[in-house]
């Protein structure tokens, strides 16, 4: 990454206390174009869409349930990019850990060592990404590419390619079928996240290493921080935090299938890259990903009252992606 | 018009002259004039932030004049693009180089400009005109090397095949010998002898001023955005000429301020018999608390590896080490710290630096574990902190949450300092403070302001290793001197037993 440039050399140009005025303004326009994108969406949706019910209550609590789940793994996801890694077996070990936890309860019939099976997945496959990276070298596309693969498989494998069904009520309650009064429980799940995610990353020690170590591993090394120990962390976490996304799916839909939470490592990187936070890392932007995630889960919405099917949406949100990112593109 | 110009009828290879260039508000360059003369060193002298590499990349093409105009041998040209500055015969050899590591010697010669023959590359041709302009150079290189794989001496020369291959008329060089070697230096200067016999103009942008006696024929010094001196290098002594950058009369870099040896102390740091695989082979020293010791010997010579293996980057294969008494074996930079022995490294931009950062992120990281109120960082701590270092050494530069990216050279390096001297405030004092080459890139001011630093520190009890190829900055700070040839130690010399700089030179190449 180290580009030729003056800019870097000695003697470059202004050491006053002023910035340029004009790329300050741009720059503080892009760090806020998810926001500002976000509205503006919103706006046309609410002017065109209007009258298909867009704008009721209970649309706008759809889109945060289906928002939900994404935005809480884009919490850890904004980690795992942060320190310049990626983790591509979210979505299958959210399925894996929908069909073990289902598994456990049908078994069990208690909701305790259920959800122990659930985070054991997470922690398991969390372990075996994070040691696999950190510790023996292999970058982590390769890595958690294959665990895509790998949970998936076992996930089909241990569950019949049968959806497993979950009778407990009170998992379900607790796990994203429930309600608070009006709010909905999956919405608990993804403020309980994003607060703590947003005050980890921002307010502590570790937060601060993780981005230290994508902005320059090297540079971080040198300054004190463990690295590898930071990389492996933030990989258990991310698996972690998808094996609990995997429990809120099982909850939510009442019952543990291999597909729950397919492709949903695409969603996660699209809202976390759109909140702003650099795919090169050194950056982290918790609430930038949530919005990301909203912004993802508004664009499926209206095109669905649009009255456009499931591959046209599709397209779009790959095309919206593209554009959204090029605008909020660092020079 | 200085005088010399009477006696010249040429007109000159490059003439700027009344160039303003501001950036937004501030104003970097304020009409400055340059006359380079065809077949000429040309020094180009000035602190950092005076202007240098923005009259640079006027020159370049990169950014243009508000107002000014340039002249090509007395023709005025608007140099629009980079591709126009190139096309009118100006090249620059920048200090990081531009190349392509897995490429050979002469595919990055002919980088985007490759000779075809119909759709296909032509792999002949381009070899046989990369080894003509290696032989015009008088350089032995093969044009099929690799370059990631030769000695960073030969990138230089193949940035400067580079130019001289798109027929180069004057090259710009950005701190050359920064990263060479000293048995390098000599080459270099040989071949801008040979460049200039073939009338190629040189402009030599250089801190150091033994080179510039040596090599440059004129100079020109910036300060300000404004040209304060253009005079043969003959005719100004070297103290004027620092003067001159600087903007104030300075004292001597080279003098030796009376300095209480430390006597009779246990040693901070003892290191026995340490080897690392064939790069280091038993090396012992003592170092006592409050004493500095100066590491010198050429590139490759095992100076780097040495402060790497005593900060835990590398590990020695055997050997023992002692820091104050007890076994001292880091497996990690982060059990080196903890322990109180800490590096300022090589290369602040690839190892002492997240660039991205700005220059409080960056400053903190090491105490951010010692600024926690219960888990969470106590920010007005770290604030305060920052605030207290930057005044403390004098950074300046742009505003907070700006990338230290942005900072100048010298600005970085005190960033970089500052890391240690923040994590002494709140707690963890360097035992041991390892310094690898802390002045290469930084302006004379900046330069006086580290070594400054360096004696304090040393003067409260820390006991200082400096890594420096320029020996007038080892002589005026170290008490002792250890030289490292091929990986062993050649030398213990204590200050007095160093007559001159012409002495440690020799017993560093072995002579």
């Amino acid at each position: 990454m180290a580009l030729p440039t003056l800019d870097t050399g000695p003697g470059s140009p202004p050491v006053t206390g002023r910035t340029r005025p004009g790329r300050l303004t741009r720059l503080d326009w892009r760090d806020q174009a998810i926001y500002i994108g976000f509205v503006v969406v919103f706006a046309v949706f609410a002017l065109t869409l209007g009258d298909d019910g867009f704008l009721s209550g209970a649309n706008l609590l759809n889109i945060v349930r289906q928002t939900a789940i994404i935005a809480v793994m884009a919490v850890a996801g904004t980690f795992v990019i942060g320190a310049a890694q990626i983790d591509l077996s979210v979505g299958s070990v959210a399925g894996l850990s929908s069909v073990v936890t289902a598994l456990t309860l049908s078994a069990t019939g208690n909701v305790v060592f259920g959800v122990l099976g659930g985070l054991g997945v997470g922690l398991a496959v969390g372990t075996v990404n994070g040691a696999l990276v950190a510790y023996a070298g292999i970058p982590s596309f390769l890595v958690t590419l294959a665990m895509l693969g790998i949970a998936g498989g076992v996930a089909q494998w241990v569950s019949g390619f049968q959806p497993i069904p979950i009778l407990e009520r009170g998992f379900t309650l607790l796990f994203g079928s429930g309600d608070l009064g009006p709010i909905p429980s999956l919405l608990l799940w993804a403020l309980v996240f994003v607060v703590a995610g947003a005050v980890v990353m921002n307010k502590t020690a570790f937060g601060r290493q993780v981005l230290a170590v994508g902005g320059n591993a090297t540079a971080a090394a040198f300054s004190g921080v463990r690295v590898r120990r930071i990389t492996f962390t933030v990989l258990v976490a991310s698996a972690v935090v998808a094996s609990i996304a995997g429990m809120l799916y099982a909850g939510r839909l009442q019952s543990g299938r291999f597909q729950w939470g397919a492709g949903d490592e695409l969603s996660v990187i699209a809202a976390v890259v759109l909140g702003g936070t650099s795919l090169f890392g050194g950056t982290g932007r918790i609430v930038g990903s949530v919005v990301g995630a909203l912004f993802v889960g508004l664009i499926n919405n209206g095109l669905i009252l649009a009255g456009l099917d499931a591959s046209q949406q599709i397209i779009i949100q790959g095309v919206i992606i593209i554009v959204a990112v090029a605008l909020a593109r660092k020079h | 018009m200085p005088p010399a110009a009477a006696v010249v009828t040429v007109p000159p290879a490059v003439a700027m002259t009344g160039i303003h260039k501001s950036f937004g508000r501030t104003e970097v360059l304020r009409g400055v004039d340059l006359e380079i003369r065809r077949g000429e060193v040309h020094a180009l002298l000035g602190g950092n932030g005076a202007g240098k590499s923005t009259l640079m990349k006027i020159l370049l093409g990169v950014h243009r004049p508000d107002r000014g105009r340039v002249a090509l041998d007395g023709a005025e040209v608007a140099l629009r693009t980079p591709a126009d500055a190139t096309a009118a015969g100006i090249g620059m050899v920048f200090q990081e180089f531009s190349l392509v590591p897995t490429l050979t010697v002469a595919q990055n010669v002919h980088l985007g400009r490759e000779p075809r023959r119909r759709w296909l590359i032509d792999d002949r041709r381009m070899c046989a005109e990369t080894a003509d302009v290696l032989d015009r150079m008088g350089v032995g290189l093969d044009p099929r090397a690799v370059v990631g794989s030769l000695p960073v001496g030969y990138w230089q020369l193949t940035e400067i095949a580079k130019a001289l291959s798109q027929r180069v008329r004057t090259l710009v060089l950005d701190e050359p010998t920064a990263s060479l070697p000293f048995s390098e230096v000599e080459h270099l200067f040989a071949l801008v002898e040979r460049l200039t016999a073939q009338d190629i103009s040189i402009v030599y942008i250089s801190h150091r001023m033994a080179e510039i006696n040596r090599i440059a024929d004129r100079m020109t010094v910036l300060r300000d955005g404004r040209r304060v001196l253009a005079a043969d290098v003959a005719a100004v002594p070297p103290q004027q000429v620092a003067e001159a950058v600087v903007g104030r009369e300075i004292l001597h870099l080279v003098e030796r301020p009376a300095r209480r040896p430390a006597t009779g102390q246990a040693p901070v740091l003892s290191v026995r018999g340490l080897c690392a695989g064939d790069r280091l082979a038993d090396i012992g020293f003592d170092l006592a608390p409050g004493e500095i010791v100066g590491l010198a010997g050429l590139i490759g010579s095992g100076r780097t590896e040495l402060v790497h293996c005593l900060f835990g980057v590398d590990r020695p294969t055997s050997g023992t080490v002692e820091l104050a008494g007890a076994a001292y074996a880091p497996a990690a930079p982060c059990d080196a710290i903890t322990a109180g022995v800490m590096l300022l490294p090589e290369s602040r931009q690839r190892q002492g630096l997240v660039l991205q950062h700005s220059a409080e992120v960056n400053l903190l990281l090491p105490s951010l574990r010692r600024l926690r109120r219960g888990p969470l960082i106590d920010d007005t701590r770290g604030r305060a902190l920052y605030e207290n270092m930057a005044g403390r050494l004098g950074i300046t530069g742009l505003g907070r949450g700006q990338p230290v990216a942005r900072l100048s050279g010298g600005n970085q390096q005190k960033v970089a300092l500052a890391k240690w001297l923040a994590l002494a405030e709140v707690g963890l004092t360097p035992k041991v403070l390892l310094l690898d080459e802390p002045t290469v890139g930084v302006d004379i001011a900046t330069k006086t302001d580290i070594l400054g630093l360096i004696r304090e520190l040393a003067a409260a009890g820390t006991g200082i290793v400096l890594i420096s190829s320029e020996l007038e900055e080892l002589l005026a700070v170290a008490d002792r001197v250890l030289v490292l040839r091929s990986g062993r130690l050649a030398a213990d010399l204590t200050r007095s037993e160093i007559p001159d700089e012409e002495s440690l030179q020799l017993a560093i190449q072995g002579a």
